[in-house]
């Protein structure tokens, strides 16, 4: 094997981005999370018995192997006085590309999955409207549709870096972030037909689930990109993002991306309900509180290596991560080892889609010393991802909604990987 | 491909392209939303907002929402409202304190519409929509006397709701025209 000659991009070990495409890939080792396949696998040259027996029939719908079965989303516990009420996130260590498999999609409820039959739900749309509707699930799916890849994220997500918190992993911590396809009808589709009224500034959107979650939507924003969707990269909406519909506001804070979609109302204000007023604003250090804080900010996430992670042996690693913008689309990524003192450009891998997961990579020689890995997005709009001091000190520590800020990943002499927060 | 074969799939391909256009022609009239009134939708719409579009009739006071709370509402909440975690504490606080403020109804909600609306469609957690009318009043003039903010014999109803000058009203500050 030729040596090769690597060139630095930035300290502690960060290589130009361009070796990516020319480092053999037996010089790269891989990052393992504990929980990661398992036993070491060993090379063998004998014939498997996979390859010596049929192996299983076609089926009517797909199944993983079960070699990837730890891959499961992290639901916390169930709280007795908040029946349906929670979350689970994405494993997004495990993941590459930008697209989140349906099943491992993040989830976030107000009163559990409805389970809801489309033959038995409506949508209707009425108030300030020339004729107030009723769409049937059947009708709807006659209308012409569009499709969309975007991020959703709650707007709680990495909240606990704002609380204070120890050790974590890229699910555990910012897990609150997924990208699908989704394909829908152009809200203004639906809402010309029923006539909007001039005087109609904002739009009520409810939910079918037990609290009838409803948040209330500009009516700007909701004639611009707002669709009403119904299928998830290629399928029907699961139960747990909103089947038989849903809301879907790109690039907007996830709760407004009302699930189980059920009725549309436009009116002249806001409706001020719950979770736009005691939920889901943001109280400044000054004690006042923002309130319809919609776009979320521009953000990146190494995914490996992350928390809990370990690297096994001196040598070179691939960083990669995501990066999204609720503003636009990424239009760069930087990578540091130490900390944050010195950067190096990241490649941007993936296809970039306006307000969607993008994936960066880099290649990064471990030499076996303590590092601080971070990345740093920037959006099309000039937005530069903040850190998470300067965010606190702007806006204090008692809001924990729309942090945006860096993660910064400790590596021990040791290889083992954990958040430097805490 | 033969040459029939090559003429059946050029005739689909036409077959096919005449159907969608004929679809996309009629995007303007899909008009497969069934005209209702706002009568026929009463059951189904529960928003409730600062205007006070939306509200039912019906009215109730504290006194008479004491007894729905303490069953329907002290299992989580705790009889004074005092909750039995985190999320269940509806009274107190101090958006002005030293260390970070418990944000409650009476600390931190900004209209009492929202007690209404909220109440209604989502509470008691474990058998939403289960209070009549009558009852949500009551309940809300209830949780509003625990937090001091009116009195136990004062009759909340639409117009009272609308009156109420919550404690933290004036601390939010809507950025929704900055984006």
């Amino acid at each position: 094997m030729t040596k090769q000659i690597l060139e630095h991009a930035a300290a502690n070990g960060l290589l130009n981005r361009r070796h990516l495409l020319k480092l053999g890939v037996a010089s790269i080792g891989t990052a393992v999370s504990a929980s990661a396949l398992g036993a070491e696998s060993s090379l063998n040259f004998s014939l498997p018995s996979w390859s010596r027996q049929p192996g299983a029939n076609a089926s009517g719908y797909g199944e993983r192997s079960p070699h990837t079965d730890f891959m499961q989303r992290m639901a916390g516990t169930p709280n007795p006085t908040y029946p349906g009420g929670g979350a689970s996130r994405t494993p997004l260590q495990h993941l590459q590309g930008t697209i989140t498999p349906n099943s491992l999609h993040f989830e976030r409820h107000h009163a559990g999955v409805p389970a809801i039959d489309p033959a038995g739900h409506t949508l209707v749309i009425n108030g300030l409207v020339r004729q107030p509707l009723a769409f049937r699930y059947e009708d709807l799916l006659k209308y012409p549709m569009i499709s969309r890849i975007h991020f959703l994220e709650c707007s709680g997500n990495s909240g606990a870096l704002i609380r204070g918190t120890n050790g974590g992993t890229a699910q555990s911590l910012h897990g609150l972030v997924s990208c699908a396809e989704w394909t829908g009808i152009a809200l203004s589709t639906l809402l010309d037909e029923a006539g909007v009224a001039p005087q109609a500034q904002w739009l009520a959107a409810v939910g079918a689930d037990a609290a009838s979650m409803g948040r209330s939507v500009p009516i700007n924003k909701a004639m611009d990109d707002v669709m009403v969707a119904l299928y998830q990269n290629g399928e029907p909406l699961r139960p747990e993002q909103g089947y038989p519909m849903r809301l879907f506001v790109p690039g907007w804070e996830g709760n407004i991306s009302v699930k189980w979609l059920t009725q549309l109302k436009l009116t002249r204000e806001a409706g001020q309900f719950r979770d736009e007023t005691s939920k889901y604003t943001d109280t400044q250090a000054d004690r006042s509180s923002l309130q319809f804080t919609f776009p979320m900010g521009v953000k990146s996430l190494i995914t490996s290596p992350s928390g809990e992670m370990s690297l096994a042996q001196q040598g070179l690693y691939q960083v990669t991560g995501i990066a999204w913008s609720g503003n636009g689309t990424i239009r760069r990524v930087e990578v540091s080892a130490d900390g944050g003192n010195t950067w190096a450009d990241a490649l941007i891998e993936s296809q970039v889609h306006d307000r969607a997961l993008t994936r960066f990579r880099i290649p990064w020689q471990w030499q076996g010393g303590t590092a601080v890995l971070m990345s740093r997005a920037t959006d099309s709009a000039g937005n530069v991802q903040p850190t998470l001091q300067s965010l606190m000190a702007r806006q204090g520590s008692i809001n924990t909604y729309h942090n945006n800020a860096m993660q910064r990943w400790a590596v021990s002499q040791a290889g083992e990987i954990s958040n430097d927060y805490a | 491909m033969t040459m029939r074969k090559k003429m059946t799939r050029l005739l689909l391909i036409v077959g096919s392209w005449s159907v969608l256009s004929s679809c996309i022609a009629q995007d303007q009239a899909m008009n497969l939303g069934i005209p209702v009134s706002e009568s026929d939708l009463q059951a189904l719409d529960l928003v409730a907002p600062p205007d006070g579009t939306g509200f039912p009739e019906g009215s109730g006071t504290a006194q008479q929402g004491r007894a729905v709370f303490n069953t329907q509402c002290a299992a989580c909440h705790a009889a004074d409202g005092t909750g039995t975690s985190g999320a269940t504490v509806i009274v107190g606080g101090d958006m002005q304190s030293d260390e970070a403020p418990l944000r409650t109804v009476g600390s931190y909600w900004p209209h009492a519409s929202t007690l209404f609306d909220y109440i209604r469609r989502a509470m008691p957690a474990n058998a939403p929509k289960s209070l009549n009318d009558e009852e949500v009043y009551q309940v809300v003039a209830y949780v509003l006397y625990l937090n001091g903010i009116v009195d136990q014999d004062a009759v909340i109803d639409k117009a009272a709701l609308m009156a109420i000058e919550m404690p933290n009203a004036d601390g939010f500050i809507d950025v929704s025209q900055r984006q």
